[in-house]
């Protein structure tokens, strides 16, 4: 318990930061019409591919020196991740691109 | 860059470790703005582009600027080693998105959902060997950024698998105590892990055994489900990788990951929740009551005949008619007729025929999937309703052609409330005059319940692969 406390102590900004995104993230969302939401899913997945910064820091402080397990896959998962995150910003604007083109 | 600018808590900060948390402040801002501006469609396209920037920034000022806790910036090797990785992951990604046809749009973002969940779990299998296991804390998020990840990249691999016809259904009611199980036995090894005392090094078998456990159970969580839950599994999932890249945010207290993963993780359950009202199921429904390939029991045997239409007969009604409104379907999707069914459309409103698209907010495999192949189509936005806009109209309609669609005209969600649809709202197409399904067979629909409407006096079926069909109605117009 005192351990909890001691965490939420330490990390108090970011558990602040968490609870309030939680509501900015809804209330961003919530007007969004349903033509939008396959675009818009697809748009917050690409974001979620943020886990590429954690794998950025990982294979940064792995050793390089010589091919271990870590090495290999702290690359895959820069790999996984930069799959998600360019994949999904392609994605997303290739089917908002179709949108616009109707507008003209 | 290494130059101390001031010191706090006695910790010096340095120029470079500022900048630093500066650019992930500002890649935040451009996610939250960039999520804004995807909300509406006259701005959609560049917040994607915002929050595409944003990440950018956030990735070359991590690789330009980030230090470890000895204050050592990334070593030369390994800044090759992650361009290397990140030049891998961008071409394959690239190319991938590029050559996807629209129509297999769900899969891909749940494919794309798969390889984030595994790179958070990645992340944090490996940054377990250094956490502190005197930090209950720290150690509990390592766990769930592990649990959820491998969850979310499991379960949306199979997601993938069913949406793109490589997994089939499976169903049985023992699936629902095997997966409570497995959730318990999850639980119990991260117990165990967090109150066992033992070093990491110890503690490598536990931390194999998690990964393998919930690998396992995003399998049986997502395999049972099928049908119209399909989108709202993917959704869901979608929330879990932005919550397992929170998790791995806190590992390295990187707010950027933190803010970014946790927006996710709330717009994908809103997001999620939507689809279930679209429906009028409830969450907890769809993740246990899963109605994918279990036959329901209220179903009738066999309610009457389907009469087929012969395609000069449904190519008169149509010319003849004063208003027409077609219901799109996945079926249309499939067949890649979203651009026969526009030059129908474009026919018939050369003729005089007012012709309007419904579209079911859950039609296709995910929602708005629908609008998307019709844009790609050139179909125009004003031609689109929603559901709730063109219902009342629905009586004065002369013919509803339904295209693909099953689930979303079933008056059984009406009319049975012992149907598995039972209460989610649909299109009304059975008050129209006429309706003319086309259909590729005499077969069940996605989620195996028989239609009443394709039994109705009022309905004739034309039936063949939509594209195909489509096309042939549209020369027969012509020669009329």
């Amino acid at each position: 318990m005192e351990q909890i406390l001691v965490y939420f102590f330490t990390y108090k900004e970011a558990i602040f930061i968490i609870a309030l995104s939680v509501f900015l993230g809804i209330e961003v969302i919530s007007h969004v019409p349903s033509v939008l939401h396959t675009p818009l899913m697809s748009g917050a997945n690409a974001i979620s591919g943020v886990i590429i910064i954690g794998g950025i820091i990982l294979v940064g402080h792995t050793d390089a020196s010589k091919l271990s397990l870590e090495l290999i896959l702290g690359i895959f998962a820069i790999i996984f991740a930069t799959l998600n995150v360019v994949g999904g910003f392609v994605v997303t604007d290739r089917m908002l691109e179709m949108f616009k083109k109707k507008k003209k | 860059m290494d130059q101390v600018i001031g010191n706090l808590y006695g910790i010096d900060f340095t120029l470079g470790g500022t900048l630093l948390e500066l650019s992930y402040l500002l890649a935040a801002l451009f996610f939250v703005i960039g999520l804004k501006l995807l909300s509406h469609p006259e701005t959609a396209r560049k917040g994607n582009i915002y929050a595409a920037s944003g990440m950018f920034l956030a990735i070359i000022t991590t690789l330009l600027l980030h230090k470890n806790a000895q204050g050592g910036g990334i070593p030369l090797a390994n800044i090759w080693i992650i361009l290397a990785a990140l030049g891998v992951g961008s071409v394959i990604g690239w190319i991938m998105a590029l050559r996807i046809k629209m129509t297999a749009m769900p899969q891909m973002v749940s494919f794309y959902n798969a390889t984030g969940g595994a790179a958070s779990a990645l992340v944090a299998l490996l940054e377990f060997p250094n956490a502190d296991m005197n930090n209950l804390g720290s150690v509990l998020v390592t766990i769930l950024g592990l649990v959820i990840g491998s969850i979310a990249f499991s379960g949306s691999m199979v997601a993938y698998g069913k949406l793109d016809g490589k997994v089939g259904d499976i169903f049985s009611g023992m699936m629902k105590y095997v997966n409570i199980f497995l959730l318990l036995v999850v639980v119990a090894i991260s117990v165990f892990i967090m109150t066992s005392g033992q070093t990491p090094e110890q503690l490598n078998w536990a931390i194999y055994l998690l990964l393998a456990v919930s690998l396992i159970y995003g399998i049986m969580f997502v395999m049972p489900i099928g049908g119209a839950d399909m989108p709202v599994v993917i959704s869901l999932l979608n929330s879990l990788t932005g919550i397992a890249a929170t998790m791995a945010g806190f590992i390295y207290n990187n707010q950027a990951m933190i803010l970014g993963g946790i927006l996710v993780g709330a717009a994908g359950t809103i997001l999620t929740i939507l689809m279930c009202n679209a429906m009028n199921r409830s969450l907890l429904n769809v993740i246990i009551g899963a109605f994918g390939g279990g036959g329901a029991s209220s179903n009738k045997d066999q309610i009457g005949d389907m009469k087929e239409i012969t395609m000069s007969d449904a190519s008169i009604l149509l010319s003849y008619s004063k208003s027409v409104v077609i219901v799109p379907g996945y079926g249309l999707a499939v067949a890649q007729a979203q651009h026969a069914c526009h030059e129908l459309d474009v026919i018939l409103s050369g003729k005089g025929v007012n012709v309007r698209y419904a579209i079911h907010p859950v039609a296709g495999r995910m929602p708005g999937h629908m609008n998307v192949l019709l844009a790609e189509a050139d179909v125009p936005y004003n031609q689109l309703f929603e559901m709730d806009s063109i219902n009342p109209d629905m009586p004065n309609t002369d013919v509803v052609m339904v295209i693909g669609a099953n689930d979303v005209v079933n008056p059984a969600a009406i009319t049975d409330p012992g149907s598995p649809i039972a209460g989610m709202p649909i299109i009304n197409a059975h008050l129209a005059k006429n309706i003319i399904v086309m259909k590729r067979g005499r077969g069940k629909g996605y989620a195996g319940i028989e239609n009443e409407l394709f039994f109705d006096a009022k309905t004739r079926l034309l039936f063949g692969d939509a594209k195909n069909t489509l096309q042939n109605l549209v020369s027969e117009i012509k020669s009329l």
